[in-house]
């Protein structure tokens, strides 16, 4: 062969060292941080994320939206760092931050070169317990929620619909408020707010800290020791234990109209069963479902019977998401092709999840699927930030690490047998909302 | 789940620490060139068993012709609907069954191709993508179905504020050249559309005389080789003629579109500065400090930490190849654009006039230079990093250098360029939605 080598460049950082990707450790510091270090030595980057056990459904009644505010508030200093300071001193070292709120947590992380790892664990303890807040800061922070609210859900009448959907699936469960908060709530949110939740709900005990990247456990291990082990437990942290669903009894239905929209819709969500420590199976059998029914573009059932037999659709999709402390929902969703009226769109989506209760997968289909999920546990292996992400998440849903090591496991097992019993028990009408999106002049022609 | 945007304060910046070169390891990018002749970039790594792989051929969607806009767009979303004796639904169940993945997308100047695939099954892949590249089928039922989720894409785009800030910044700025419209073409042309239209597309575009490759991952130079000239050997040698430079028509000014929005979208931007301009780096830095989407940025600091105007605000020197713009975009509530669009007009005067302070300037070298090696995270990333060094003509030792040209930036480079990069005068906003006070 010729000509294969013209140019090699030697670069200051990369990929070339011959360690093993992604092994994980876990520990327990005395005043009850979870560590977990994951170990991929490729490149000399590593990440922190502290990933606190509270969410938006852990919120008091009447203050939605506190959980998020503050997680934009953990930005505005301490006794020791000025306003903003924390991004300002990771930006110098090159790093990028950032954070985000669920139903369930809330996650701040920063990626660095690993040997600023001692510097950001620092500064991630002292926010710990030590947050410092001026009343204009607030002031003006509140004016940013109210414009990411504008911005991400007032601005789009899908995200509107959403809202409201889920506002309706869950007749008890806090799940029902949407995590960046009613417009009317945030409004009132105050700085008393924040660091009432904060005091209570910001403490070792109460998270798990995740170190991922080119650093060794005992090294992790020692930083972690230093800078969160002398941060004294919350002595009163409550079980999660959140109002529950009732049995519902009847079906919800929804129209949402709004001169905005441009393709009118159907999408039903179901109330569905999430992972539990130590028992996924049914989770995992409903996450194959997903994939089976419309997880595909191409391959999927609905696709195959709405866009490629028939053309009733432009587009359809099905989804589920088991990782949460409580009831998931399990979502279907298809765009009829024009001239297709919702009703028709409703009706076949019905009559093609009825004939899929009938008749089962397809074995070949089935295949597929456990090929791809053998696949992905080498291309997660690329990845180690999704990695840190799946374990901070399962931690702090309550998830053991065994579960969250055997979740690909669980996924392979799946048989054909235990997808027609999550699909038979999961597709009740009585636990679905069904939303249909539609535009002012179509509202009557799609009306039933 | 919600992610915080940037944040920002300039006040903090006197801890600015010595920011030492991360821990050495070695990153190898070799040139490979097939026998057939065929360059691709290589970075090997055989710690995971799978090859991640780029390919971008320039040209794009501005190759289409004015009537048949919209070609190369729904051309590249056809080219995974069947191939060779394959069906669309016979391809997706071999690329599932390989556990392989491939995207396939068009943009402006170009349309890529990303692929993984396991080293267990590299042949197998290798050849249902070739055939994919080379031996479409462009069947009439697949054509018919992806045409109207083309068509639905562009229904939905004539009533999403920030597609139609982008179609009328576009045309304001480019007229009737093809970077002044959307290269997923309209109603009337993508309904037009025949299938010699998408044939002719496919050969146009997807031709070797416009081909770069990257790849990372589990597979040897030795290997790659051969893998090239089996993979892109059979395409056309030549495709249809690269646009010619696009004259820009923009003048300063404020356009608003009237849409029923409580949150306007706004597009802004004048001309930008070319890739190969002395003055890039210097403008490059100049706008990370100005609108880089991080915390300490300007734009973030003034219009969203201290006035709350908005969510997120950021701007980017935006190189095509056949001109060059700088652009940003924002939402705002309808009764603070006014007040957003006045405070930003003011901070691209300031700079303009007085420049970048000397700890602005080495807060901003530093956050630059710190992150660089921080992208080349994993052998997705690699390779993509790597084809785009290659389609702007950067020479293959430029990750190596790159910092170094950052850091030779000095505090009286910016102040020129800030000069000639910033133009208050010459920036147009386009504000889709209902502003009060505009």
């Amino acid at each position: 062969m010729t000509g294969q080598f013209a140019v090699t460049a030697a670069l200051a950082f990369g990929l070339a060292l011959p360690a093993a990707a992604e092994t994980v450790s876990t520990f327990k510091l005395e005043n009850g941080l979870d560590v977990v270090v994951i170990e991929d030595h490729r490149a000399a980057v590593a990440v922190q994320m502290i990933w606190y056990r509270v969410g938006a459904a852990d919120e008091p009644a009447g203050h939605s939206g506190i959980a998020h505010f503050l997680e934009h508030l953990m930005f505005k200093g301490t006794d020791t760092v000025g306003p903003n300071e924390f991004s300002a001193i990771v930006e110098a070292q090159g790093g990028d931050d950032n954070a985000f709120t669920s139903w369930d947590y809330t996650a701040y992380f920063q990626r660095v070169a690993a040997d600023r790892l001692d510097l950001m664990m620092g500064l991630e303890a002292d926010r710990m317990r030590n947050l410092a807040l001026l009343q204009d800061d607030v002031d003006t922070e509140r004016q940013v929620i109210l414009e990411e609210r504008g911005e991400r859900t007032d601005s789009s009448p899908g995200a509107l619909l959403s809202e409201q959907m889920r506002a309706a699936q869950y007749l008890n469960h806090p799940y029902a408020i949407p995590i960046i908060g009613w417009r009317h709530e945030m409004e009132g949110l105050s700085r008393q707010d924040a660091l009432d939740f904060y005091a209570r709900f910001y403490a070792p005990n109460n998270a798990t800290l995740i170190i991922a990247g080119d650093v060794t456990p005992d090294a992790a291990l020692a930083l972690a020791e230093k800078h969160y082990g002398g941060i004294a437990p919350s002595p009163d942290l409550a079980p999660r234990e959140r109002p529950q669903e009732p049995p519902q009894l009847a079906e919800r239905r929804m129209t949402l109209t709004d001169e905005r929209v441009s393709e009118p819709y159907v999408f039903r969500t179901y109330l569905a069963p999430e992972r539990d420590p130590g028992n996924q199976a049914e989770a995992a059998a409903l996450t194959v479902l997903a994939e089976l029914l419309g997880g595909n573009g191409q391959t999927s059932v609905l696709p195959q019977a709405l866009q490629f037999e028939s053309q009733i659709a432009v587009y359809t999709a099905a989804f589920y998401d088991g990782t949460s402390i409580d009831d998931g929902t399990f979502g279907v969703y298809v765009v009829p092709a024009p001239g297709v009226c919702l009703e028709t769109a409703e009706a076949e989506m019905d009559r093609v999840i009825a004939e899929f209760l009938v008749e089962g997968p397809d074995p070949a289909a089935l295949d597929r699927i456990r090929t791809q999920i053998r696949a992905n546990e080498i291309y997660a292996r690329d990845d180690v930030e999704s990695l840190a992400y799946d374990y901070g998440e399962g931690l702090s849903i309550g998830l053991t690490p065994a579960d969250i090591e055997g979740w690909d496991a669980a996924l392979s097992a799946v048989t054909e047998a235990d997808i027609m019993a999550a699909a038979a028990k999961v597709f009740d009408r009585k636990n679905a909302v069904t939303g249909w999106l539609t535009r002012p002049d179509t509202a009557t022609e799609v009306a039933e | 789940m919600i992610r915080r945007t940037a944040l920002a304060a300039l006040a903090a910046l006197t801890l600015a620490l010595a920011l030492a070169a991360p821990a050495r390891a070695e990153l190898d990018i070799q040139e490979v060139t097939s026998p057939g002749g065929i360059t691709a970039w290589l970075v090997e790594d055989h710690n995971i068993p799978f090859t991640a792989l780029e390919i971008q051929f320039r040209g794009g969607t501005s190759l289409d012709p004015a009537d048949k806009r919209g070609a190369v767009n729904l051309m590249t979303a056809l080219i995974e609907e069947g191939a060779g004796d394959l069906d669309s639904l016979g391809f997706a169940e071999a690329r599932d069954a390989l556990a392989a993945g491939f995207s396939f997308s068009s943009g402006t100047d170009s349309v890529g191709v990303s692929a993984r695939f396991l080293t267990e099954n590299r042949d197998q892949a290798i050849d249902l993508l070739r055939s994919a590249l080379v031996t479409p089928r462009f069947d009439d039922a697949a054509l018919e179905r992806v045409r109207e989720q083309v068509l639905s894409n562009l229904r939905s785009d004539a009533k999403d504020p920030d597609a139609i800030a982008g179609q009328t910044f576009n045309a304001l700025a480019f007229g009737d050249h093809p970077y002044g419209s959307s290269g997923d073409g309209t109603l009337e042309t993508v309904a037009a559309l025949t299938r010699d239209d998408i044939l002719a597309a496919h050969q146009g575009a997807l031709a070797r005389d416009r081909i770069y490759v990257a790849v990372a991952g589990d597979i040897t130079a030795a290997e790659l080789g051969p893998l090239l000239d089996r993979l892109l050997g059979d395409l056309p040698a030549t495709g249809t003629p690269l646009p010619t430079r696009a004259e820009l028509l923009l003048t300063g000014g404020v356009t608003v579109v009237d849409f029923p929005t409580p949150q306007a979208s706004v597009l802004f931007g004048h001309v930008g500065i070319a890739r190969e301009d002395p003055d890039f780096f210097a403008a490059f830095i100049l706008n990370e400090a100005m609108g880089g989407g991080r915390f300490t940025a300007r734009l973030m600091s003034e219009i969203r930490e201290k006035r709350g105007l908005t969510y997120g605000i950021g701007s980017y020197l935006y190189g095509l190849d056949q001109a060059e713009l700088y652009l940003g975009q924002f939402s705002a509530s309808s009764d603070k654009v006014a007040e957003a669009i006045a405070v930003l007009s003011a901070e691209w005067a300031r700079l303009a006039s007085d420049g970048l302070t000397a700890e602005e300037l080495a807060a901003t070298k530093t956050y630059l230079t710190g992150s660089y090696p921080l992208r080349f995270n994993g052998n997705g990333p690699i390779a993509s990093i790597l084809v785009g060094m290659q389609m702007e003509g950067l020479p293959i030792d430029y990750a190596v250098t790159r910092n170094a040209r950052i850091e030779a930036v000095t505090l009286e480079d910016t102040a020129r360029v800030a000069k000639r990069v910033f133009l208050p005068e010459a920036l147009h906003f386009v504000v889709v939605g209902e502003p009060s006070g505009l």
